[in-house]
């Protein structure tokens, strides 16, 4: 199986990586990289425990090959923060207890980020919509949409 | 425990020019597959369906991830354009609203950040939610092979479950959309086993538009998904539609006529008697809906 060379920017950070053509973008992520906060849930694309951001947008890193990120600019749950200060979306899912287990979280933060980036005032239909492929067991979802809408008007 | 991330082995691939993507994919005779986003490719080499040697990635080839659109022309995709950009284009939203719905039906918003147009309809799955769009719009697919492009009209493309026209070493370029009669309105209307995000128990698209010489002043087109081997038309209830001033009564009689061409299976996500019951109401529904939105404009 061939090899391919990939440069990539992950959480502001410029990394090499040597992957194999079968390798997806969270194996490298997870096991090249050690960024263990993305997480492995169906490796379908139906759960979003996986997801990042790929050039701005989010992506199921499961559902995506390493050597596909070759030149593209990742965001991962650990490149939340900026200098020791968690993301607004981080602060409100604490103080709202938008999390039980947390196995989902590093997916709904990222996919959350992503919504407000791109609408910063969502209303709670839109919240629900953009949230949709990230699937909670625990919460019942009501405190995670209320952390995105304080995050919001933050 | 978790399904592994992995995926069985194969060698990546990205030619440099669509002569060599043809020639890769006739000469491999089934050992390389196309892939763009990858969202159903991945799935079924996870699942053993498919073990391709090569993987072809295509996303990089000129005009592979560009939408243009001009009145007189109409829309044009490359066939990599993802759903999401796609939707987000200004076109689409204003002049194809039944492509915009059903863009915006399919799975999660970060799975339709990779998933393609292009790839919904070349997987031709019967359940696929553009394909409705697609056959209303009546779409052209242009398609690569070793002697160069040809063009096939959506109406002759899908075959059976997962089939289509396309030969051996073909591929899709992009899918050509004309520009729509004046004042038309479209809807796709979708019904799965929750509210958002799963796959089709049935999709129905109808466009309506203007004609004066139809005797009910309307004609309309009318697609299904997931209620048969293939996305289809329904001619009949087309022509019901175009001619008899339209009534309640008319539009239910289209409704059971769209219900009457429908061949739906028993699966996992719907009976198939309860399709056909749905495929009468959504039909219904979408060409009352139509019909509200002609009548504003």
């Amino acid at each position: 199986m061939s090899q391919h060379e990939i440069t990539l920017k992950v959480n502001g950070e410029l990394e090499r990586a040597a992957v194999p053509s079968n390798m997806t973008l969270l194996t490298m992520l997870r096991e090249v990289l050690v960024l263990t906060g993305t997480k492995n849930g169906c490796a379908a694309g139906e759960c979003g425990a996986c997801t990042v951001l790929m050039n701005g947008e989010p992506v199921n890193s499961c559902m995506v090959l390493a050597v596909e990120a070759d030149g593209a600019e990742i965001v991962t749950v650990e490149g939340l923060t900026h200098d020791g200060q968690l993301d607004a979306i981080q602060q409100a899912f604490v103080q709202l207890t938008g999390v039980q287990c947390g196995f989902c979280t590093p997916g709904m933060l990222i996919s959350a980020r992503a919504l407000l980036d791109r609408n910063p005032h969502p209303g709670e239909d839109e919240i629900k919509e953009a949230l949709l492929g990230n699937l909670c067991r625990c919460t019942g979802y009501t405190r995670i949409v209320e952390a995105v809408q304080q995050a919001a008007n933050n | 425990m978790l399904p592994s991330p992995g995926l069985p082995s194969f060698d990546y691939v990205r030619p440099e020019t669509p002569q060599e993507v043809a020639r890769l994919l006739f000469k491999s005779n089934g050992d390389a597959r196309l892939f763009m986003g990858g969202t159903d490719v991945f799935v079924r080499m996870r699942d053993g369906f498919y073990a391709p040697k090569i993987l072809i990635d295509v996303k990089h080839l000129p005009g592979m991830r560009e939408i243009a659109f001009g009145k007189r022309k109409g829309l044009t995709i490359g066939a990599a354009v993802d759903m999401n950009s796609l939707a987000r284009h200004p076109a689409v939203a204003e002049h194809y609203s039944v492509l915009f719905e059903a863009l915006n039906s399919v799975a999660s918003y970060q799975l339709r950040t990779r998933a393609t147009m292009g790839g919904n309809l070349c997987n031709a799955s019967p359940a696929a939610d553009t394909a409705p769009a697609a056959l209303v719009l009546e779409a052209n697919l242009v398609l690569r092979g070793r002697r160069g492009e040809r063009i096939v009209p959506i109406t002759g493309f899908f075959t059976g479950p997962g089939k289509t026209v396309m030969k051996r070493g073909e591929f899709l370029l992009r899918i050509e959309i004309p520009s729509l009669p004046k004042g038309a309105v479209g809807r796709y209307l979708k019904l799965g086993r929750n509210a958002h995000g799963d796959l089709a128990i049935a999709g129905v698209a109808v466009l309506g538009y203007p004609d004066r010489k139809a005797k009910s002043k309307h004609r309309f087109r009318i697609a299904l998904a997931s209620v048969a081997p293939t996305p289809i038309r329904v001619p009949e209830a087309e022509e019901i539609l175009a001619s008899s001033p339209i009534t309640p009564e008319v539009i239910e009689v289209a409704a059971v006529a769209a219900m009457e061409t429908a061949r739906p299976i028993d699966d996992v996500r719907s009976s198939a008697s309860y399709r056909k019951a749905m495929v009468k109401n959504l039909t219904r529904r979408a060409i009352e809906s139509v019909l509200d939105g002609l009548r504003v404009e």
